[in-house]
């Protein structure tokens, strides 16, 4: 089961590597004024079926929803690329799904037990998360090249760096509360993960639209406007903030069963106070009127900076009472 | 967000100038501000990385230390600014006061307002409906002012009618919600406080067979919050019956568990167990299991047959498989018969380790495996004058290496010994492995503010919700009779739909809606709330703002 799974991440690795060049040829192809606002009002064919990750994989023939008679060749390329990096997208995340789910079969118990699988199952329900969204918002479909390469990344440093052998739960662990804790600490990881991408590209399009032309800006060219992606960021953002706000709380009653007191200062409680600290900034600056709205996004990429130090940097740097990452 | 822009228009006091008073109100108002909170939210953040960077005190005292001896130059310096010390240190308290200082500046206000707006009725309709976010109008419908209303009603929107007009507002939790969590963050606070002022805890070893009372005395190390003195201890005892502990084959531990006998006054002995995960409650104080290792016991027979038996823990140096170090120390041995005199001198000790799994072959300097399947122990002696008669406080676990170095205490042999084994040293005394037992490392705590900290908590997350996901809205109605079609509320500017069809007693229906929060989805609940009230008429088409044409609607909302 669990040589299983190991072959299963590898495969997820390479379909999510297949849909990051559709999505690159996409972006190579695509003409911004034909595509992208064409696409924005209506919900397009191909979000059909892919919330539920996995389902069928028969993709509808091109049936653009109101194909304009000047659409050139390469944007209708240019946008079959995009449906076939949507589509690999989620055969990648249904890969990646089974790789989870087998790796806590062959545990015998929720796959994250160290930070290997902890980074599975957050970059896993991310990557289902993104089908979720896109199959409410199918204009941001160009933001697949990011997530695409993030989940690259991810993934191939777990396999590289993280990987450990299955083994069950030390005493420490073996609490209801560490179920709840952690997994809604990778649930609202994996969506401020999530929330991370539209920022960056609301910070990029948002610079563009303002007539930037230099390096990074240039690429967002073809990015879906910058006001949407502000909004998207905002509703990710503040979906995840409770959860993780739960998590931490959940963490606290464990840790007072555990070890004794509920907050001890332990350097991973410590950044993710920090996290929560930065978020909850996030969300006031975006409430107070005079601060710029691309101010408060970068708060919100500090935050996700504070949470990838507390998901990496923690565990190698520091030692702690969560020492339970299996890195040595 | 219309809240803070209430607030920032200063409401130009009428008073005599008086500028003291002015640079008062004027600071007031400044820490109150949104932007103060935010740089004091950035900056408390900040002030807690150091926290995870360097070691602290109340996290791991021995790593502090070892970071004096690494490095000395820069240590003392950091200590100075309490920077082993960060989430007690005066500017971390600073920045956390001012913040929850303009919290309390922030919230007590807000709260007036919302009270206020709580007990107010919805505002009355603007004269021109059509100039909001969401408008639709309406013809030929068989409805009036007070069937609109009750519609409303029905779906929790706080309604008042004004002759044809209806006005609603809904969504107050937001505002609620938003107060809740905030003033649950002071709770918080306060339990925090509580905690530390009237809580205290100790840790302590406990040895099989043996037992321990709640006094500060018998803790190895206690503290104990500045309002509670050694007195208000809880008076209890606990006895250490059993320990057990299982490993698997890789020596990662599966589960520990602890019995013992609790003896508390008013109340018959009885035997409880615990375990990592579930601390034993005595409502007085938690006891939580934090660790565990053996204490081996050793018996000495000196050199005038008179024995004496140890069974002092040794300490696990953090390994998995348990390799143990300790001290056995027999001060009071060797006391000749003749002279019941005890000689200084010839005071015995046995340092070295001990291995619950040893291997089969040496070095003999670690375990093998965490449970005791071939144990040993590893032990020099030591002959002489162990130096605690001097008065110095020394390690209990370890050897005074200060009577080494000069002297006076020398080593006699050292050894390996299974159990039951006996060591004769040159004295003709003997030493005897007989066996271990268990012992486990204990937290005792009390935290009167936990409950407190529970409830806010929970209280927090319920108002973070409301604060988040409520929905501050305003609909009007205004409803015309289409028996008296030029009433001078309609509108005249558009062209009217009803003016053409005149349909006998339905009404001329004009709605509109205004969002004030942010909020997406405003345009398709105004859509249906139209069709409801309107018992499912289809809105008219050309008055804007229809059902499910997001992208257009989207970009008028969130203008107040
Ligand atoms: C202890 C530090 C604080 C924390 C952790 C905190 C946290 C939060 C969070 C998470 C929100 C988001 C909920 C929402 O959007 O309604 C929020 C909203 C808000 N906070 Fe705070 N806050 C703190 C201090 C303050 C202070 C000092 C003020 C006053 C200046 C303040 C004023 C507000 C306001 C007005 C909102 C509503 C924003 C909106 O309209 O959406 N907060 N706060």
């Amino acid at each position: 089961m669990s040589a299983l799974s190991d072959q299963l991440v590898m495969f997820a690795i390479l379909a999510y590597l297949v849909a990051m060049i559709c999505h690159a040829v996409e972006y190579a192809l695509g003409n911004a004024r034909a595509v992208a606002p064409a696409a924005a009002p209506k919900r397009e064919l191909v979000g059909a079926g892919v919330g539920a990750a996995g389902g069928p994989v028969d993709a509808p023939p091109a049936a653009p929803a109101d194909p304009p008679a000047r659409l050139g060749r390469s944007a209708q390329q240019a946008r079959l690329a995009g449906r076939v990096a949507v589509w690999i997208t989620a055969l990648a995340a249904a890969l990646h799904l089974a790789a989870t789910v087998t790796r806590g079969i062959a545990a015998d118990r929720m796959p994250w037990g160290n930070m290997y699988e902890f980074v599975l199952t957050v970059s896993c329900v991310s990557a289902a998360a993104w089908l979720a969204v896109l199959w409410k918002r199918p204009s941001l479909r160009r933001l697949g090249l990011f997530l695409t390469l993030v989940m690259v990344l991810l993934l191939a440093f777990a396999e590289l760096k993280l990987y450990v052998e299955v083994v069950p739960l030390m005493p420490a662990l073996q609490s209801s509360w560490y179920i709840v804790h952690v997994s809604t600490i990778s649930f609202s990881s994996s969506i401020f993960l999530l929330g991370a991408v539209p920022a960056i590209a609301f910070l990029m399009r948002n610079g563009y639209e303002r007539g930037r032309r230099s390096f990074p800006y240039t690429l967002a060219k073809r990015l879906p406007a910058a006001d949407g992606l502000e909004r998207l960021t905002f509703v990710l953002h503040a979906f995840s903030f409770p959860i993780f706000t739960f998590a931490v709380i959940a963490g606290a009653i464990w840790a007072e069963a555990a070890w004794g007191r509920p907050w001890g200062w332990d350097p991973k409680e410590t950044w993710a106070f920090i996290s929560w600290v930065v978020y909850a900034g996030y969300l006031h600056a975006r409430a107070t009127p005079s601060v710029k709205r691309n101010v408060a996004t970068w708060i919100a990429i500090l935050g996700f900076l504070t949470m990838l130090m507390n998901l990496f940097g923690v565990n190698f740097f520091f030692t702690g009472l969560h020492s339970y990452a299996g890195v040595s | 967000m219309t809240i803070v822009a209430d607030r920032a228009d200063p409401e130009a006091p009428r008073r005599r100038p008086n500028r003291a008073l002015a640079l008062l109100r004027n600071s007031w108002r400044q820490l109150t501000s949104m932007r103060t909170a935010l740089i004091l939210l950035f900056l408390l953040a900040v002030a807690a990385i150091p926290g995870s960077v360097l070691p602290q005190r109340g996290v791991n005292l021995e790593k502090v230390n070892q970071y004096f001896v690494d490095h000395p130059e820069l240590a003392p310096r950091l200590d100075r600014i309490g920077a082993f010390e960060v989430f007690g240190s005066v500017w971390f308290s600073a920045i956390y006061l001012l913040l929850f200082t303009s919290l309390i500046g922030c919230i007590v206000p807000r709260l007036r307002d919302h009270v206020r707006a709580l007990r107010t009725k919805p505002p009355a309709a603007p004269r021109r409906l059509e100039r909001l976010p969401q408008h639709a109008v309406l013809t030929g419908v068989a409805t009036d002012a007070e069937a609109v209303a009750a519609e409303l009603r029905r779906r929790r929107w706080r309604v008042v009618v004004r002759g044809t007009e209806v006005s609603a507002e809904k969504g107050y939790l937001k505002e609620t919600g938003n107060l809740l969590f905030h003033t649950s963050l002071i709770a918080v606070l306060i339990g925090v406080a509580l905690g530390s002022w009237y809580g205290w805890h100790g840790n302590r070893l406990l040895v099989a067979g043996e037992d321990f009372c709640n006094t500060r005395q018998q803790y190895a190390e206690a503290k104990l919050g500045p309002r509670v003195d050694s007195a208000d201890l809880p008076p209890f005892c606990l006895t250490l019956n059993h320990f057990d502990a299982r490993f698997l084959e890789s020596g990662q531990p599966e589960f520990y568990r602890a019995t013992v006998d609790v003896e508390q006054a008013g109340r018959a002995t009885r035997t409880e167990t615990f375990s990592v995960n579930s601390p034993l409650r005595l409502g007085a104080a938690n006891v939580y299991l934090l660790g565990h290792g053996y204490a081996p016991v050793l018996r000495y027979t000196d050199r005038y047959g008179k024995t004496q038996t140890s069974n002092f823990p040794f300490l696990t140096s953090g390994d998995a498989t348990l390799t143990s170090e300790g001290l056995a120390a027999f001060p009071d041995v060797n006391v000749d018969p003749k002279t019941g005199k005890r000689d200084s001198n010839l005071q015995v000790a046995f340092e070295g380790l001990y291995l619950p799994t040893a291997p089969q072959q040496g070095p003999f300097n670690r375990s093998e495996f965490p449970t005791e399947r071939n144990p040993a122990v590893v032990l020099v002696a030591y002959r002489g004058n162990l130096g605690m008669d001097a008065g110095i406080p020394g390690s209990v676990y370890q050897l005074d290496q200060r009577q080494v170095t000069n002297g006076k205490l020398k080593q006699v042999g050292d050894k390996k010994l299974a159990v039951g084994e006996k060591w004769t040293l040159d004295d003709g005394s003997v030493l005897e492995f007989v066996g271990t037992k268990p012992y486990i490392t204990l937290s005792v705590r009390y935290d009167p503010g936990s409950t407190l900290l529970l409830g806010s908590s929970a209280v927090l997350l319920v108002g973070l919700m409301g604060a988040l996901f409520g929905k501050r809205r305003r609909v009007w109605f205004r409803v015309t009779p289409a028996a008296n079609p030029a009433g001078d509320a309609a509108p005249t500017s558009t062209d009217d739909p009803a003016a053409g069809s005149p349909t006998g007693g339905s009404s001329l229906v004009e709605a509109g809606g205004l969002p004030r929060t942010d909020y997406p989805g405003f345009a398709d609940e105004f859509a249906q709330l139209v069709a409801a009230v309107s018992g499912g008429g289809e809105p008219d088409e050309r008055a804007g703002g229809g059902r499910g044409a997001r992208g257009p609607a989207g970009t008028r909302e969130g203008a107040e």
